[in-house]
């Protein structure tokens, strides 16, 4: 197969990037996309030429890290992250845009390739446990009931690879922290910090330069772990209860 | 533990890429829970409901034009006779409009800042119209209100309106309102302006409960149902005033559309 690519090529975080067009010709249609992008780069190579930048990892859908967005759609046509798109999906000599994510809290660092750090200093603020070390205590010690441990765990699929807040018009970041905020708070472990989770991990995210959502809900469409944009309401819910209880000194 | 913590902050400081736009561009207020994100958010939402309660209200106090001048002349009258109360009312809601436009702007603004480059190719990805329009929808409709009061409270496009009085002496707002909407212009507006209005609530109160944190996944598209419907009957009943009159159902003098109501 034959398609015509156009993909952002930027040299550095400071210089302007623009739209090159690049053909990839010869692609057998069980080529992942990514793959479809080694084999350009090969003979980028071979040619003496710059090959494109882009970030890849585990290749299996469970990282994340493809942060590529796919003819205006983060993680590419449909659900699971970018790797995990394959060339059939697309018509033979067709045109292909490929954009690095386009969030201002997410800086573009070279062609494809996004800083996500805003994401980890987020997790930085709240999206932890505070736990003892020593032994690994009994599995079965703490009694979870079913269904609290399955809406956990939807929202702890999150694998925080910045595609809800690249979908976002606003570039906001809520389903992000909405996941992180639910998954921990529903479960025991995370109930010391629970208080002030919202607040700590929603103030990061204000202060990163996220936008804010206006409940449009493109990053429940582009997930690729599907999560609901339900985390959002309970992050929502989470903060006021934070705030509150601060405002009125109920917590420290 | 704190030469840890500086480090910490300083590490942050220098990964940082980009200063932070938010807690300045707020400037309404220092605490933290009004400068926030969601606190905002939360302050749309909830002047959103008393503005919804005020629309909902305002309509009901509109359809006594059916039952014919009788209602609608005693129903201004009353409302007048409410005095300094009626500014109290005024200057409320005058309030609510301002914050509930204060914070949206502020909000579109981090937005827009948030967002320096779009994509070359656009994608809506599940948005509707009615999301991607509240911005347009809620400039139109102040607008309209801005019209509209000065035609029918401030009666500035025609002060001769003021001046008629129904056979009780009460000021005869169903003449006013009848000779204001035979003009084809002000109509075409008015259910211009209404149908914008509906597409701005139809979005704004599926919105605002999952703003106001009481959605679940089971329960949004039932408030996105909920919030097509009402809008849908707010959009009916405005409009229904306006095409009544183009369409002779109500006209002045009055004729009665049932005969027990007089």
């Amino acid at each position: 197969m034959n398609f015509h690519l156009r993909l952002w090529r930027q040299k550095s975080a400071d210089t302007p990037g623009r739209f090159e067009g690049i053909e990839a010709t010869n692609i057998t249609p069980d080529c992942s996309f990514l793959e479809m992008l080694d084999i350009v780069n090969n003979r980028l190579i071979t040619d003496g030429k710059e090959p494109i930048a882009f970030e890849s990892d585990c290749r299996e859908g469970i990282c994340g890290t493809c942060s590529l967005v796919i003819n205006g759609v983060p993680q590419g046509p449909g659900r699971g992250a970018a790797c995990q798109v394959y060339m059939r999906k697309f018509k033979d000599g067709e045109t292909i845009f490929v954009e690095p994510f386009r969030a201002g809290s997410f800086p573009i660092l070279k062609d494809l390739v996004v800083n996500r750090s805003a994401y980890e200093r987020i997790m930085r603020a709240g999206g932890f446990i505070s736990e003892h070390t020593g032994g690994a205590p009994d599995a079965s010690a703490i009694l979870i009931p079913k269904p609290v441990a399955d809406k956990a765990m939807d929202a702890a699929a999150c694998i925080g690879c910045g595609a809800c807040a690249a979908a976002c018009p606003n570039s906001s970041a809520m389903l992000f922290v909405g996941a992180k905020v639910t998954h921990l708070n529903l479960l025991p472990q995370g109930q010391p910090e629970a208080k002030k989770r919202a607040r700590a991990m929603v103030r990061a995210m204000d202060e990163e330069g996220f936008g804010n959502c206006s409940n449009y809900y493109a990053c429940e469409a582009v997930c690729p772990a599907s999560v609901s944009a339900s985390v959002i309401a309970k992050l929502n819910r989470d903060y006021i209860k934070g705030e509150v209880s601060e405002a009125v000194g109920a917590i420290d | 533990m704190s030469s840890t913590a500086n480090k910490e902050s300083t590490g942050t400081s220098s990964l940082s890429s980009k200063p932070s736009g938010k807690s300045s561009a707020c400037c309404t207020c220092s605490s933290p829970l009004l400068s926030s994100s969601i606190g905002r958010k939360w302050i749309v939402a909830i002047t959103g409901i008393l503005l919804i309660l005020f629309v909902s209200g305002h309509l009901l106090g509109n359809l006594t034009i059916y039952p014919g001048p009788n209602w609608i002349n005693a129903y201004a009258e009353h409302l007048q006779s409410l005095g300094p109360f009626l500014w109290v009312i005024r200057l409320v809601l005058l309030a609510i409009v301002g914050l509930h436009i204060t914070c949206t702007i502020q909000l579109w603004m981090e937005n827009r800042a948030a967002t320096p480059q779009k994509y070359a190719v656009t994608n809506t990805l599940q948005t509707t119209i009615y999301a991607r329009s509240m911005r347009l929808t809620g400039l139109v409709v102040i607008a309209f209100i801005i019209f509209h009061l000065a035609q029918f409270t401030w009666q500035g496009f025609n002060p001769v309106t003021r001046t008629w009085i129904d056979a009780q002496g009460r000021h005869d707002v169903y003449r006013m309102v009848i000779a204001g909407f035979s003009n084809p212009f002000v109509s075409a507006f008015y259910l211009l302006a209404v149908g914008l209005l509906a597409m701005h609530l139809s979005h704004g109160i599926s919105s605002l409960f999952q703003t106001l944190g009481l959605t679940t996944a089971k329960l949004r598209p039932l408030f996105e149902r909920a919030g097509r419907i009402i809008a849908l009957v707010i959009f009916l009943g405005y409009a229904s005033i306006p095409l009544s009159v183009l369409l002779g159902i109500l006209r002045y003098p009055h004729v009665s559309l049932c005969p027990f109501v007089h």
